[in-house]
C-alpha cells in the first residue's frame, strides 16, 4: 500500500514552498516511491552494522598551518544582496523590547 | 567525412607529437562540429570559444619547444555543469544556480587543464545530477545524436551526447547511481565510473556525498585509461579521496583476458531487459569466452534491494546537501518583500528548484525525520553493508562481473517523464556499484533492431581499474564496432 505522508509537515522541515497542486502530486508520488523503498525493511539486518561510506576512513587530518583563504570580495561576488562586506538578508528577528 | 574531432585522444596525441597537426586545428575542428550539430543536440549550456582558442595557441607554443606531452595535451574536452570552473558559469542545470560563477576550480578540471586539455564548454545535465534522461534540466533536454527524438540518458546526458557527436573528444561526468554509465550506454560511448574516492570530489557540487564519483566519457577504452591516469590521485581538499598509488592504466590494456574469471550477474537477462539489449549482451559474453575468459554465473542476493536502499540514501544525503541553497550567499533569491529571512528561504527554494529536485528533497527529509529515520535511512545503510558483502563474496570467485548497463536502449523524450518509478528503474544495474564503491565501466557492445547503441557493464573490485579496463579493451577490440551516429552522415 502507498505510504501516507504529512506533506505540509515535511515541506516545513525542508524549507520548501509548495503550491497545492505540487503538494497533491508529491503526496501521490512519494507514497508510491516509499512503498517500493520500504522493501529494505524485508531484509533481516538487526545484527548488521550500517555503512555510511563505501571506503571507511578514520579522521583525515591536515597540518595546522595557516593558508590563504578566499578574499572577501570573491566570497561576496555571487551574493544576491550585500551591504559593504556583509551578506544582506531580510530581517531575522523581531525588533523592539 | 571523418574530421580531427572524430579521432580518439590517442590518435590526436600521436599526430600532435609527429607535428602533423596543431592544438589550434584540433579545437577548431571541435568547434566547427559544435556549430554544425549543437542546435539539434543541445549538449552545451555554456561555450568558451575564446578561452579555448587562447589555450590551444599557448599549447602549440609550448609543444613546439619539444616539451613532454601529456595524453591530455590538446584534447578538446567538455565538463559537466556540476563541476566548478573558476570564472565560468556553473549551473548544475538549475535555475537556483543559473548565474553562479564559481571562484574556484574543481580538482578534476584542474588536473585536466594542467595536463593541457582544452575546454570547449560546460554540458547540460539533469538538475543537480538527479535523473536518467536529462529531461530534468531547467534549461531544456539534450537530444541523443543517434535519434534526436530520444533521450541521451542522464544525468550526464550533455557530456555523453557531446562525445558521441564528436563535439569534443573527451568529457567529464559524474556518477551517483549510474549517471556516467547509463548515458554512455544510450549514446554508444565508453563511460567509466572509477572506485569511489579514486578521483577527488573537490568542486563537484554535492548531490549524495557517499555515492558521488567523477567519471569519464571517451570513444575508446584506451582513452578512458589515459583520462583516468590524469585524474586519479589523492587530494588534500577531499578527505574521502584515496591515498593509493596511481598505476599506468594503459600498461596492461593489451594483455588479453585468457583465464580471467568473469561472472555474469544472474539478473542480467531478467524482467525488464528488452530483447535488443539481451541479444547484444549475450553476444558480448560469448566473445569474452571466445577470448579465453572463464565465464560463470554469479548471484548477488541483496541486489534486489539496491534500488530501494539507493532511493533512501541518495535523497537523504541530497536533502542535507541542498540545504545550502538558501538565497543568502550565492544563487537565486526569490523577488519580493519577504516578512523575514526564513520566508525568503521558503520562497527561494520553492521557486528555484525543479520538480525532481523537490521530490528528492522531500523524500530525503521524510526518510531522515523523527520516527522514520531507523526504518528508512538506518535500514537502508544496513542493506548497503549486505550489498558490499555480496560483492566481496562474488569477487572471491570472479575477477570481473558483467551485466547490461541499462535494461533498455534510448527511450523517447517524454516517454517516462511523468512516472518517477519507471524512470528510477533505468538504474537497476548501475546503482549497486555506487552503493559498494566499486569501479564499473559501460562499453558499447552492439546496436539494437532500431540501430540504437547497447552498453555492457563490467564491474571490478575496489581499485582494480587495471583489470576492468583490460577486459573492456579486449572486448572493444574484438567487437570493432562502427559507432558513428547517423546524424554525422548528413554533415
Amino acid at each position: 500500500m502507498p505510504v501516507d505522508i504529512d506533506i505540509a509537515h515535511v515541506a516545513r522541515l525542508a524549507r520548501l514552498d509548495l503550491t497545492d497542486e505540487e503538494a497533491d502530486r508529491l503526496r501521490d508520488q512519494l507514497g508510491v516511491i516509499l512503498e517500493h523503498a520500504s522493501k529494505v525493511g524485508e531484509v533481516a539486518a538487526a545484527d548488521v552494522p550500517p555503512t555510511a561510506s563505501p571506503i571507511p576512513r578514520s579522521n583525515a587530518l591536515r597540518d595546522d598551518t595557516p593558508e590563504p583563504s578566499l578574499p572577501v570580495d570573491e566570497s561576496l561576488r555571487n551574493a544576491p544582496d550585500r551591504e559593504g562586506d556583509r551578506f544582506k538578508v531580510p530581517r531575522i528577528a523581531e525588533t523592539g523590547a | 567525412m571523418s574530421e580531427l574531432c572524430d579521432l580518439t585522444g590517442a590518435e590526436l596525441s600521436s599526430r600532435l607529437a609527429a607535428g602533423e597537426t596543431t592544438a589550434v586545428e584540433i579545437v577548431e575542428s571541435s568547434q566547427a562540429r559544435v556549430d554544425a550539430v549543437d542546435a539539434q543536440v543541445g549538449a552545451f549550456l555554456t561555450l568558451t570559444p575564446q578561452l579555448a582558442r587562447e589555450r590551444a595557441e599557448e599549447l602549440d607554443v609550448y609543444l613546439s619547444t619539444g616539451a613532454p606531452q601529456s595524453a591530455a595535451a590538446g584534447i578538446p574536452v567538455a565538463v559537466k555543469d556540476v563541476l566548478t570552473t573558476n570564472g565560468i558559469r556553473t549551473t548544475c542545470g538549475s535555475r537556483i544556480l543559473e548565474s553562479y560563477v564559481p571562484p574556484y576550480d574543481s580538482t578534476a578540471w584542474t588536473r585536466l587543464a594542467g595536463a593541457g586539455a582544452v575546454l570547449v564548454g560546460k554540458t547540460n545535465c539533469d538538475e543537480f545530477a538527479m535523473g536518467s534522461s536529462n529531461e530534468n534540466s531547467a534549461f531544456g533536454p539534450v537530444h541523443n545524436p543517434w535519434d534526436l527524438e530520444r533521450v541521451p540518458g542522464g544525468s550526464s546526458g550533455g557530456s555523453a551526447a557531446a562525445v558521441a557527436a564528436g563535439e569534443v573528444v573527451w568529457a567529464l561526468g559524474t556518477d551517483t547511481g549510474g549517471s556516467v554509465r547509463q548515458p554512455a550506454s544510450l549514446c554508444g560511448v565508453v563511460g567509466l565510473k572509477p572506485t569511489y574516492g579514486r578521483i577527488s570530489r573537490y568542486g563537484l557540487i554535492a548531490f549524495a556525498s557517499s555515492l558521488d564519483t567523477v567519471g569519464t566519457f571517451t570513444r575508446s577504452v584506451r582513452d578512458a585509461a589515459s583520462m583516468l591516469g590524469v585524474l586519479a590521485g589523492w587530494d588534500p581538499r577531499d578527505a574521502t579521496s584515496i591515498d593509493a598509488d596511481v598505476p599506468d592504466y594503459r600498461e596492461e590494456l593489451d594483455r588479453g583476458i585468457d583465464g580471467l574469471r568473469i561472472g555474469v550477474i544472474s539478473e542480467a537477462f531478467g524482467e525488464g531487459v528488452v530483447p535488443g539489449v539481451a541479444t547484444s549482451v549475450r553476444h558480448a559474453i560469448d566473445r569474452l569466452a571466445a577470448l579465453g575468459a572463464e565465464v560463470g554465473e554469479v548471484h548477488l542476493p541483496h541486489a534486489e534491494y539496491a534500488l530501494s536502499a539507493y532511493y533512501l540514501i541518495a535523497p537523504s544525503e541530497a536533502s542535507s546537501n541542498l540545504a545550502r541553497y538558501d538565497g543568502v550567499r550565492y544563487g537565486f533569491r526569490a523577488a519580493g518583500d519577504h516578512a523575514d529571512s526564513v520566508a525568503m528561504m521558503f520562497a527561494t527554494r520553492g521557486q528555484g528548484f525543479g520538480p525532481e529536485v523537490k521530490r528528492r528533497i522531500m523524500l530525503g527529509t521524510y526518510a531522515l525525520s523523527a520516527g522514520y529515520y531507523e526504518a528508512y535511512y538506518g535500514q537502508a545503510q544496513k542493506v548497503r553493508t549486505l550489498i558490499i558483502r555480496d560483492y566481496e563474496a562474488a569477487f572471491e570467485r570472479f575477477d570481473v562481473l558483467v551485466s547490461p548497463t541499462s535494461p533498455t536502449t534510448a527511450f523517447r523524450i517524454g516517454e517516462k517523464a511523468d512516472d518517477p518509478m519507471a524512470m528510477y528503474l533505468n538504474d537497476i544495474f548501475t546503482i549497486p556499484a555506487n552503493l559498494a564503491g566499486v569501479p564499473a565501466i559501460s562499453v558499447p557492445c552492439g546496436l539494437d533492431e532500431s540501430g540504437l547503441p547497447v552498453g555492457l557493464q563490467l564491474t571490478a573490485p575496489i581499485l582494480d581499474e587495471v583489470t576492468l579496463l583490460r577486459t573492456a579493451h579486449a572486448l572493444e577490440s574484438d567487437l570493432a564496432l562502427d559507432l558513428r551516429p547517423p546524424l554525422l552522415a548528413e554533415l
